[in-house]
């Protein structure tokens, strides 16, 4: 199994959401983070998605992906040919002893507190997956009262749209 | 100003546009405003059925013997979800058909309100495309729409719903001039790379099968399909869902394969080095345990979904494209393989083949105590009623014997819910198809627990003069399971009994629903009673057969188990490479 990151514009209708998401389940996928916004395009929103699947399955959910009428574009986003990007908003126990331990932290990531309490501080990173998740392993043993993440947004690295053809669409037949 | 019409009109004139003539459903609350409008269309005849689920069935009858795009409609809530399991059959078997179902208005749509059913959300993983609309405007674009996603790429069922107030509103009627889906392009045209090497491959194969899907027969490709086999000259296999697509009288046939197929479909294709397959899906019942299925062969998959091409066996060249289009290539690609001296040559292997076929032709034998063989009743109605006759089957044992033993020489001849297994399908779809063709002779080929399923639509037949004739093959129980249970569960018959031979009598129950019922129980009835059921135009026909119980389904593959292990009787395997 491997991770892969889908990038799907699609026509912003109603039910568009169900439609992918419901389609990933019954064809036995497990989608491990999607965000949805809109685009540079009017009526044109994008997908993120990130799957954990083999090459071949992955082969059939693009195909399964592209025959949805909603969906215009598919295309997989390479870990180094992308920028990928998600958010974390984390609630630290602190105490006066640990207080400045974790500012620190929260410097060496470059990341901010966005509110703080007597007893807690909330923190905002982002970054890629491997570098959230290094924040939290250093960040646990004070104590994580708890935590949200977005899902993945990435773009292709360089001056091409999505839109444009040069970009290799995952499904390869015919 | 242009023309200020409700909503409903709207609709119906979209229809009208969209070259509806029939239309089979029932009203009811939230579909109400759309019925008064219809009742003034001249194009469109609405045929008041008895239950939704027959008139989705109807439609696909009606689609799959003429090619059109088959109409049901029904109200919300228990309306439209009486329509899922003929939504769901005509996506399985790739049916164009389009269902328009009334929705509560749209502000007590999410209240939980009377009648509302979420059926947008209920057919999204069943359609290939559904809309939900709630304004009047946007009406004629949703039926051009579904008019043309239907019917057009891989066919299939896509459902509209409307809300009543949609229905009930003011608006004015505008047909697109153009259909606009920027993300719906099927192709159609296929690569002519991969078909120059599919006929590389053709022509340096030695066991080469043509293993025929529905497709061809959605593709309306069956003459490319009988000009190309014939040019290449190999034996071809007809899944269930082609029975007709190519002449079974033709002497390169083999019959079906699968898991009640032919010994020497089933054995061509284990022992082929090249499977060309055409608008096929290497489906389960065909491929049987998947592994071991075809092992040495070599795949030339053609379809027009792209999905469907690796999908269970890997393609070794995979063909996009309309199946008539890719066999009108094909035959041009081995022409020209031809042209250079490149010839296959086969000769081997129709011996081998040909051996199969004569040792294991389709058989059966009379039940020792006299009763009726319910294989013989459909060798002779197949015989006297002749290849022009439209055949809708059930599912169960009496379909793959409707499958097997009933001859078909043309595409749309032969209805049957292949991939959904739905039981129930054979009445109402056999009174679709005589809407759609009103001068065919019509069967529906039912047992006696399918019949009991959807049996009130005699009463639509007869009231609408649809005139259809119904074999029932009655064997008095739920005959497959009977039959697993004897082969697999040491004969214990849990559930399968219907006592179909006391109650109902089917003769009386015809007479009730105003059809005529006749009943054959021997032998030497069966011919008079099918001739009799033929000179019967009045009103339906229903034929109670009484058969016996025990006959079995021969051959079979065993669910889960290779196509190797291909059983011609009870414990009975064929030998594959005797020496002559």
């Amino acid at each position: 199994m491997s991770r892969h990151t889908l990038s799907v514009l699609v026509e912003d209708k109603p039910g568009v959401l169900a439609r992918i998401s419901s389609l990933f389940s019954r064809r036995g996928f497990n989608i491990e983070s999607l965000a949805v916004g809109t685009t540079e395009l009017e009526g044109v929103s994008r997908m993120t998605i990130v799957v954990n699947v083999e090459s071949l399955p992955l082969e059939q959910v693009t195909k399964q992906l592209n025959k949805l009428i909603n969906v215009l574009k598919i295309v997989e986003l390479e870990d180094a040919g992308s920028v990928q990007r998600e958010l974390l908003l984390v609630k630290v126990k602190v105490d006066p002893d640990t207080r400045s331990q974790v500012l620190e932290v929260v410097q060496l990531f470059r990341a901010k507190v966005v509110d703080v309490a007597v007893d807690a501080v909330t923190i905002e990173a982002t970054g890629n997956h491997d570098k959230l998740d290094a924040l939290l392993r250093v960040l646990e043993p004070y104590g994580i009262r708890e935590l949200v993440q977005s899902g993945v947004v990435g773009l292709a690295r360089g001056s091409k749209s999505i839109a444009d053809r040069t970009l290799r669409p995952v499904d390869r037949t015919a | 100003m242009s023309e200020q019409i409700t909503g409903a009109q709207s609709l119906i004139r979209a229809m009208e546009h969209a070259g509806v003539t029939d239309v089979f459903g029932i009203p009811g609350g939230a579909i109400l405003p759309a019925y008064d409008p219809l009742m003034d269309s001249k194009q469109i005849r609405h045929i008041l059925v008895r239950h939704e689920q027959a008139g989705g069935h109807a439609a696909e009858g009606y689609a799959a013997a003429t090619g059109r795009v088959g109409v049901c409609m029904a109200t919300s809530g228990p309306g439209a979800t009486n329509l899922v399991t003929p939504i769901a059959d005509a996506h399985m078997d790739s049916v164009p058909m389009v269902a328009i179902t009334g929705q509560v208005a749209k502000a007590a749509i999410g209240t939980d309100a009377f009648q509302e059913a979420d059926i947008r959300g209920i057919t999204m993983p069943i359609t290939k495309h559904n809309f939900l609309v709630t304004d009047p405007d946007e009406i004629p674009r949703a039926i051009a729409e579904a008019f043309h996603l239907a019917s057009t790429g891989r066919p299939g069922p896509v459902l509209v719903d409307i809300s009543k107030d949609a229905l009930q509103k003011m608006t004015t009627f505008n047909w697109p001039e153009r259909i606009d889906l920027p993300g719906y392009h099927p192709v159609t045209k296929p690569h002519s790379k991969q078909v120059r090497e599919a006929a590389r491959m053709i022509v340096e194969s030695k066991r080469p099968v043509l293993y025929v899907g529905g497709g061809v027969i959605r593709a309306n490709a069956s003459p490319e399909l009988l000009k190309f086999a014939e040019l290449i000259g190999v034996p071809v296999v007809t899944t269930l869902m082609a029975r007709g697509a190519f002449p079974d009288s033709h002497g390169q046939h083999l019959g079906m394969p699968g898991m009640h197929g032919s010994v020497a479909a089933v054995g061509a294709l284990q022992r082929s080095d090249l499977l060309i397959t055409i608008g096929a899906r290497f489906d389960d019942r065909v491929t049987g345990h998947l592994p071991s299925f075809a092992p040495d062969a070599k795949i030339i998959h053609a379809d027009i979904d792209p999905a469907e091409i690796s999908k269970n066996r890997t393609a070794d060249v995979p063909i996009v494209g309309d199946a008539r289009e890719i066999l009108i290539e094909l035959f041009a690609a081995i022409e020209a393989e031809f042209a250079a001296g490149n010839r296959g040559d086969y000769e081997e292997w129709w011996q081998t083949v040909g051996r199969w076929r004569d040792t294991y032709p389709l058989g059966y034998t009379h039940p020792e105590d006299g009763s009726l063989s319910p294989e013989f009743v459909l060798e002779r109605l197949s015989a006297i009623s002749g290849p022009e006759s439209v055949i809708a089957s059930g599912v169960g044992q009496h379909q793959m014997w409707a499958a097997q033993f009933i001859k078909y020489e043309h595409p749309r001849t032969w209805l049957n819910s292949g991939g959904l297994g739905t039981m129930g399908y054979a009445v109402p779809a056999a009174m679709g198809a005589k809407v759609g063709r009103p001068d065919a002779t019509v069967w529906a080929v039912d047992g006696d627990g399918c019949f009991q399923m959807t049996n009130q639509e005699l009463a639509t037949c007869a009231i609408n003069e649809i005139p259809i004739k119904v074999a029932l093959i009655n064997n008095s129980s739920l005959g497959m399971v009977r039959q697993w249970q004897t082969l697999f569960y040491n004969s214990r018959y849990s559930n399968t009994d219907l006592h179909s031979n006391r109650i109902p009598d089917f003769v009386k129950l015809a007479d009730a629903y105003g059809c005529h019922g006749l009943r054959c129980e021997s032998s030497d009835q069966v011919d008079a009673t099918i001739e009799r059921a033929l000179s019967l135009n009045d009103a339906p026909v229903v034929i109670d057969f009484v058969v016996h119980r025990d006959a079995m389904v021969w051959p079979m593959v065993a669910a889960g188990t290779s196509n190797d292990e291909i059983l011609v009787a009870r414990s009975l395997a064929p030998e594959w490479d005797r020496e002559d």
